[in-house]
């Protein structure tokens, strides 16, 4: 336990993602030796996205707008939409630098444990995006998990009557990394879900 | 396999210990209470990372220690292993296999094979269905390590699923009288827009309902799908253990029993070639090898054929049957957790009608079956028999004592010397004051 002010920055900064007490602690610490200016820097910066930072009224991923950059650029395909969770899901498939869609975030997924149901997500939303039949292919990019899977198969089956394709990205094994590192449940299972190569 | 060497720190209460083995048969003598079981308890941690006795790890770190070190040697058809363990409660332990840390511990696993059989195996007879799902499932991750990953989807699964299920048994009645007292449609129809529900067709009143029950459809599917492959992994290894725990009980027993084993799903499976699901067939629908469409050889991997498939199709028609009973009671009815591994000695069932020793033989004959299982899958486990005899008449132990006498190691404990048979002597230990001597 430190004086007031500084155990008040350790708590605060602890309370982010990724960050344990010992994490905290070390940043804090850092922060007073740096310069000052950097702490102030750092303030402003936090200050300013809080203040400017909005959510996209369209698709729900950040923006410094009423609308986000890709909602308002006229070069991005209207008739595809990639549903994520988050937008740092938005950012990982915008470094594909291919997809030249629009976006879709729900928010997170459905937990009924944490009580999070369809109710909570931007699901009504999507559904009005739907409706003027622009839309003609939904791609479920939520995440490779069972909540993401529960969320994707919740959607593909509401969407269904609609007309729209719907598409989910493969998941297996991870690209990138050797056979040979893959542990041996990751391997096992995409063993498990191997397909037909029809060539 | 076998090992050649165990050396504690701090482990249980041991401050420290250093036992050379061979192959062959080891006993640890001593009377109660001196440290014998911590033994056993010690080789099976390093095989599974865990405890036959406990479900954490702080019991097994001596009082008043901070952690507990586990070294192990083995010699075995790929070469000579060091495997070292340090047990830190609460922490992640770390592991080293021949001087190297490993990035995650559970990479050790597989590394030493052992088959324990323990006086807390008699719960396997005696207690819940669960213990018998649990050694099914134990069976089946260590053949294919796959299943941890379907075990532990299976189960956050069935927890989603059954806080949907109590959430939604709770609204709906709420819904249900708020509806019945003021009703105007108008209201009802934004309900239905806000939670984006999809139409159904299923039972229960009114938009809200039908909300909930999409999103119950959505965990129907991830639950029919993980619970298939779970299901098809169970039912696929009770078919090649059955002969095993067969062969195991009639020789300890000397051809009394005979013992069985039946998987009882908790929904009608589907038959090869006959009724559709929701019929009445139950059992575990696979009498003699007919019903394997992979045949031998593709063991472990069958869920790649048709018969994944069909089961989760049953398995999804049998949780849109038993809905109604679910949301009302707020418990999740159908699925590879409300499944039974039955077991009987002779006409009748073990649970509540074999006798002590009868259900002791035939929990060590589960045992002696998973030790058959993984011998012929590859090389032989280490066997650990941590106070068998005691319970056994004179005949059962030396049959047993014949049976095992071919296993590749075999480690035996006993609090009296006299139990154990002369045949299955092998090289003994006193285990006693803290100490393991070599004994005459
Ligand atoms: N964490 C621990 N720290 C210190 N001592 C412990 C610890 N855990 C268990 N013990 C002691 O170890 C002893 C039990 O050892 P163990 O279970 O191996 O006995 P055993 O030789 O198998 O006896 P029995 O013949 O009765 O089965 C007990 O006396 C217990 O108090
Ligand atoms: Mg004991
Ligand atoms: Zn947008």
């Amino acid at each position: 336990m430190y004086e007031g002010v500084i155990q008040n920055l350790i708590d605060e900064l602890g309370r982010l993602p990724g960050v344990g007490p010992k994490g905290a602690q070390r940043i804090a610490f850092h922060l007073l030796a740096a310069d000052p200016d950097d702490a102030r820097k750092l303030a402003a910066a936090l200050l300013e996205v809080t203040e400017r930072v909005k959510f996209c009224r369209t698709c729900g991923n950040v923006a410094e707008a009423d609308q986000c950059r890709i909602c308002l650029d006229p070069r991005r395909d209207p008739s595809i939409i990639c549903v994520v969770e988050e937008p740092k899901d938005v950012a990982a498939v915008e470094k594909i630098r291919e997809y030249r869609g629009r976006y879709h975030v729900l928010g997170g997924a459905i937990s009924p444990i944490d009580g999070i149901g369809p109710e909570e997500l931007r699901i009504k939303e999507l559904m009005t995006r739907l409706a003027d039949g622009t839309v003609t292919e939904l791609i479920l990019a939520t995440d490779p998990n069972l909540e993401g899977e529960a969320t994707a198969t919740y959607l593909a089956r509401l969407i269904k009557p609609t007309g729209v394709r719907v598409t989910r990205p493969a998941s297996g094994l991870p690209v990138g990394g050797d056979l040979e590192y893959a542990d041996e449940v990751t391997l096992g299972r995409a063993f498990e879900g191997r397909r037909l190569l029809d060539v | 396999m076998h090992l050649t060497r165990l050396a504690l720190t701090d482990f249980r209460s041991y401050v420290s210990a250093d036992l050379t083995l061979e192959a062959g048969v080891t006993t640890l003598i001593g009377p109660n209470g001196e440290g014998k079981t911590n033994l056993a308890e010690a080789i099976g941690y390093v095989a599974t990372l865990g405890s036959h006795r406990v479900a954490t790890d702080a019991p097994l770190v001596r009082q008043g220690a901070e952690r507990a070190i586990v070294r192990a040697a083995i010699a075995s058809g790929r070469g000579n292993a060091l495997i070292e363990i340090e047990v830190n409660p609460g922490r992640a332990n770390r592991v080293r296999l021949n001087r190297t840390p490993l990035p995650r511990a559970r990479e050790i696993l597989g590394v030493l094979r052992t088959v324990l059989f323990a006086p807390e195996d008699l719960a396997l007879v005696k207690g819940d269905p669960g213990e018998r799902r649990r050694f099914l499932d134990d069976l089946l991750v260590a053949r294919a390590p796959r299943y941890a990953a379907v075990r532990s989807d299976y189960e956050r699964i069935v927890r989603q699923r059954t806080a949907l299920l109590k959430s939604a048994g709770a609204r709906l009645s709420r819904g249900g009288r708020v509806a019945a007292s003021a009703g105007p449609a108008e209201s009802a129809a934004s309900v239905d827009a806000r939670s984006g529900a999809a139409p159904s067709t299923r039972s229960g009143t009114g938009p809200a309902a039908s909300a909930m029950a999409a999103t119950l459809d959505a965990w129907d599917d991830q639950l029919a799908r993980v619970g298939a492959e779970l299901l098809a992994g169970r039912l696929s290894l009770v078919r090649v253990l059955r002969p095993h725990v067969e062969a195991a009980y009639a020789a300890v027993s000397g051809d009394r029993g005979p013992a069985g084993i039946a998987y009882r799903p908790s929904f009608a499976l589907p038959v090869p070639g006959g009724p559709p699901p929701g019929d009445t067939a139950h059992g575990d629908g696979v009498p003699g090898g007919s019903a394997a469409p992979g045949g031998p050889g593709t063991a472990g991997m069958d869920s790649m054929g048709g018969k994944g498939a069909d089961l989760e199709a049953a398995m999804r028609e049998a949780l849109q049957q038993a809905r109604p009973g679910e949301l009302e009671r707020g418990v999740c009815l159908v699925g590879p957790h409300r499944d039974e591994l039955e077991l009987r000695v002779g006409e009748l069932p073990a649970r509540g009608y074999a006798s002590h020793g009868e259900s002791w033989s035939l929990a060590l004959a589960l045992r002696l079956a998973a030790y058959e299982l993984l011998r012929t899958d590859g090389e032989d486990p280490v066997l650990i028999l941590d106070d068998v005899f005691a319970e056994l008449d004179a005949g059962r132990r030396d049959r047993l004592a014949v049976l095992v006498a071919g296993a590749e190691q075999v480690i035996v404990t006993a609090a009296v010397p006299a139990d154990v048979p002369a045949a299955l002597k092998g090289i003994s230990y006193d285990v006693g004051g803290g100490t393991i001597t070599r004994g005459s």
